[in-house]
């Protein structure tokens, strides 16, 4: 978007969060998107929530596949590694590198066209396995890079900016996770920053396969009339089931009140995460309830935004592999390796 | 026991003399899969060892579960020849489907065994073969009731009879059942039962033959292992602690391997909690990415495929060679191309593996010949993928990863640490030194890297498949390609000093002609050099180990006149790796190609190298 530099200086006050880090530290090189692309919103709240939720950067790892959202992890959390894998195979890169090493925080970015299209496969099985991450499609609708395809989540009947119809179904991609077993799914809009960064840290918070589904328009090919991918469209059919904050323990905060009421989800870490309720009677612990909600508001033309599903106690992969508590990566000869002895009983057996 | 109806149906041979050979012959079972035969031959392989005498067996299956054709190999060999002889001693003929076939495979002189229940007419035979038939279902039937039962017993009264026609101890079989079935004293009991009934049958109702087994002492502290198991072994003693694997004949038992160890030998005795992760995969391209998210971040990771997974794993291998990432992957090869023959052998994938990917890559492979090869193979392509930071092949096949073969214990030194490579830990990086991923420091063309999470504020990189320059940030400037591209090179170039080495035998005599030759061929070389030794075919021999190839090979075939390559496939792949990476002239290296799907054999290699001498000499 801008070739200019970022100015080194910092104002003297800005404020630094509890282990020592500014908004700042969370940043990373100068995305190249187009001005106004969703997906730039997307990192900014990425940065927040990270950096609200006293991450250090080192301890994340983003993986992405191939893509304009796959293209963002260089520019957020520039102090983190990063994985631009290949396309539609993040997903088994990530599993790989949480296998190795489970102590760090995976952030798994990907687009509509990289986990709905070349990437379904992958999608499927990596919710499927309960991985520990949290798994972002930056949904457009489109093939940005290669300038203006239809992706496999177009509405049939959108329209392309060159005027072509889509005429296949589309993959709804929060229902396909929650079908698929993932443990915490949410839907936001890049235009609404305030829903999105309380639906990262959640997903972060999730000690499980966590999936957010961010409609993200494309401004390039996808944000004209005909598109129900744009940001006009999307403000307008936007149905939002509930808010999310967080409440520390520690500090005792007043909810605000809202229609629907509130439920508090317990947190790994202790802390409590406060729903709000906006849809009367909305349950986010009911599976089978929210792929009902949402497929009804879909035939509606809405789109359906919040928490969708949550299960407050989710099993991970380690968890069903049995895994040791101490990294992989960290394991040496004398836990990996049996042995000469041990060897001399295999060839004992083996005569 | 009542004698049954045919019994002692022995058809002497008119044509010619009877087979006669003690410890050095080939026996060849026919048989039915799902029939329960496979357990049985193995006794009977085993049993033999068990008497000092070498064996080696060779399982020809199709890719079916029940119902078709299945043969057992067994060659005999005194003197240790473990690879095919070619031609068949003694066929045990339990197959009607196949009956035509397996009679014809007989060597003159030769032996059938058969099942003589059902009436067979004389023209179903051949008069230059020695037929022995025995009632088998007829006595089955008369001793067991059920169905099941009879058709499983019928395996090992059959080799109860085949036990007195060879002079194998009973008493070893027994033993050997006695290990088999420790603690199931009804299953013991009910086969030495069986045994028995064939001992006894044959005892009586049956002649002698030429062929014997006699007690030696010529199998040593040897092991009986499969390729594939020790390949799995491999990995554990090479420290992975991840492998994702997607099932594929002849590979999978190498993951289901690596898990029976890893129950033995992975388990926190403390905590009961595993220290592995062995995932199968929704797909070979899900098992190599996971391979390569875990080689990223730190975790030694494998995993085992075939032909097919290759072709799928393709876009990503090229990932881990320009992105620089350990990964080491067993190919049991089997017959291609596309699903080709899946239960048979070839030596096929060594260009699809060598080149793998689009663009400029090269790959080690290592060439292991036997289980015990594959034992250290593996291990090695764990330190060798982290030294290299780039995929490593361990090239085994069918023929070695499927079938058990007798070899050199398997041995480890204690001292030995794993060999991570360059790796820039905290303390490095705090020390201040410059962190360049793709910066070539030391002149061996091998950068540092870090694993993800190491320190706060330095060494943190973006990985990508996209061009870079020295320091990881995106370049799409020609002089950061080229510089990254030939530094690979030079990467490739010092592997050469840390692959296995190849093998070099002198013949006797001050030799012209030479022989490249590799992998599972090795045994079938074994006996085809001694033989053509002994008629007067002079021949150094280079057993190719690894590529790149070293610079000793370059010298072995500029120092010979003529140098045969025998290899597995049709392609002559290993002659055109050679020309290709070698410069040498092609007409100096002669093809000796066998790629039926069986595994190459000894009298087959004799006949291509003999007759190309000949013609040559005339």
């Amino acid at each position: 978007m801008t070739y200019l530099a970022k100015p080194r200086l910092h104002h003297p006050t800005l404020a630094r969060n509890k282990v020592g880090y500014l908004r700042r530290d969370y940043e990373g090189a100068i995305s190249t998107l187009c001005a106004g692309c969703g997906h730039d919103s997307i990192s900014a709240a990425l940065v927040q929530a990270c950096w609200e939720l006293d991450i250090e950067p080192h301890r994340v790892a983003k993986l992405s596949g191939i893509g304009c959202s796959s293209k963002t992890p260089d520019y957020f959390l520039g102090n983190s590694h990063g994985f631009n894998t290949v396309h539609g195979r993040m997903p088994s890169v990530l599993t790989g590198a949480n296998l190795a090493n489970r102590e760090l925080l995976y952030l798994g970015v990907s687009g509509d066209g990289d986990s709905a299209s070349i990437g379904l496969g992958q999608f499927a099985h990596v919710m499927r396995r309960g991985v520990d991450m949290v798994y972002i499609v930056e949904n457009n609708g489109v093939y940005g890079l290669t300038k203006g395809q239809f992706s496999a989540t177009a509405d049939q009947g959108s329209k392309s900016k060159r005027g072509i119809v889509n005429s296949d179904a589309p993959i709804d991609m929060v229902s396909l996770a929650l079908q698929l077993g993932a443990t915490y799914v949410a839907r936001g809009f890049s235009g609404d920053k305030a829903q999105l960064v309380p639906l990262i840290k959640g997903a972060i918070e999730h000690r499980g396969a966590a999936f957010i589904d961010v409609v993200s328009p494309c401004v390039a090919f996808n944000n004209h009339a005909g598109s129900t991918k744009s940001y006009e469209y999307v403000r307008a059919h936007n149905e939002a089931v509930n808010r999310i904050d967080f409440i520390d323990l520690a500090e005792e905060v007043k909810a605000e009140a809202a229609p629907g009421g509130y439920v508090d989800v317990p947190q790994a870490d202790g802390s409590m995460m406060r729903l709000r309720r906006i849809a009367e009677g909305y349950d986010p612990t009911d599976r089978v309830g929210a792929m009902n909600y949402i497929a009804q508001h879909q035939a509606l033309g809405e789109v359906v935004t919040g928490l969708l599903y949550v299960d407050p106690h989710p099993v991970d992969m380690h968890a069903h592999l049995n895994t040791t508590d101490t990294p992989f990566n960290r394991l040496g000869e004398a836990e990996l390796i049996p042995g000469a002895g041990a060897l001399e009983g295999v060839n004992r057996s083996l005569r | 026991m009542n004698a049954p109806i045919n019994a002692g149906q022995v058809r002497p041979a008119s044509a010619v003399r009877p087979l006669a050979a003690i410890n050095d012959f080939v026996v060849k079972f026919a048989n039915v899969n799902g029939s329960g035969s496979a357990s049985a031959n193995e006794l009977f392989a085993r049993a033999i060892l068990r008497m000092g005498v070498p064996v080696s067996p060779r399982n020809i299956f199709p890719s079916n579960i029940q119902g078709l054709p299945t043969w057992y190999e067994v060659r005999v060999s005194e003197k240790g020849w473990l690879g095919r002889r070619g031609g068949v001693d003694m066929m045990v003929a339990m197959n009607p489907q196949t009956w035509e076939r397996d009679v014809k495979e007989i060597e003159p002189g030769g032996y059938l065994f058969y099942d003589s229940t059902k009436f067979l007419p004389p023209e179903r035979f051949r008069d230059d073969v020695i037929a022995i038939g025995m009632p088998l279902t007829e006595i089955c039937n008369a001793t067991y009731g059920e169905s099941r039962e009879r058709q499983l017993m019928k395996n090992i009264v059959c080799l109860g009879a085949l036990s007195v026609l060879l002079g194998i101890e009973s008493t070893v079989i027994e033993q050997l059942f006695g290990e088999q079935y420790k603690g199931k004293e009804r299953l013991l009991d009910s086969n030495v039962k069986a045994l028995h009934l064939g001992r006894d049958y044959a005892t009586q109702c049956l002649e002698s033959i030429g062929l014997r087994i006699e007690r030696r002492d010529a199998v040593g502290d040897r092991i009986f292992m499969e390729g594939n198991s020790a390949a799995a072994l491999g990995a554990v003693y090479g420290g992975a602690s991840v492998c994702a694997w997607y099932p594929i004949t002849p590979s999978s038992s190498v993951a289901e391997a690596f898990t029976a160890w890893c129950k033995k030998f992975r388990i926190d005795p403390e905590t009961g909690r595993s220290r592995v992760a062995i995932v199968q995969a929704e797909d070979e391209l899900a098992s190599i990415g996971m391979v390569v998210g875990a080689g990223w971040n730190g975790a030694r990771a494998f995993t085992a495929t075939s032909g097919p997974g290759i072709s799928l794993m393709t876009e990503f291998i090229g990932l881990a060679y320009f992105a620089e990432i350990p990964v080491t992957i067993v190919n049991v090869q089997r017959g291609g191309p596309s699903t080709g023959m899946p239960t048979r052998t070839q030596q096929a994938d060594l260009i699809a593996c060598a080149y793998a990917s689009h663009g400029d890559t090269k790959h080690v492979l290592l060439l292991p010949e036997d289980p015990t090869e594959c034992f250290e193979h593996t291990a090695a392509a764990l330190d060798l993928a982290d030294r290299l930071q780039t995929p490593v092949f361990v090239m085994t096949d069918l023929d070695i990863g499927m079938n058990t073969r007798l070899c050199r214990p398997l041995a480890w030194d204690d001292s030995k640490r794993m060999d991570r490579g360059k790796v820039m830990d905290f303390d490095m990086l705090e020390s201040g030194r410059d962190f360049g991923r793709y910066l070539d420091v030391d002149g061996d063309g091998i950068p540092f890297r870090t694993y993800p999470g190491t320190h706060p504020t330095k060494g943190a990189y973006f990985t990508r498949g996209t061009t870079r320059n020295p320091y990881a940030k995106y370049s799409e400037t020609g002089q950061d390609y080229v510089y990254n591209m030939e530094r690979l090179l030079r990467k490739f170039d010092t592997a050469k000093a840390l692959v296995p080495q190849p093998v070099v035998r002198r013949a006797r005599k001050k030799a012209t002609l030479g022989a490249i030759y590799f992998g599972s061929t090795s045994p079938a070389m074994d006996e085809a050099l001694e033989v053509l030794d002994e008629h007067g075919v002079g021949l150094d021999t280079m057993r190719l180990r690894a590529f790149p190839f070293p610079d000793s090979v370059k010298a072995f075939i500029d120092a010979h006149e003529k140098v045969f390559v025998v290899e597995q496939n049709r392609d002559a792949q290993m002659k055109s790796m050679l020309v290709n990476e070698l410069q040498v002239d092609p007409h100096r290296l002669v093809s000796v190609l066998h790629y039926d799907g069986t595994p190459i054999t000894a009298r087959f290699i004799i006949g291509r190298i003999t007759a190309a001498t000949t013609r040559s000499a005339s």
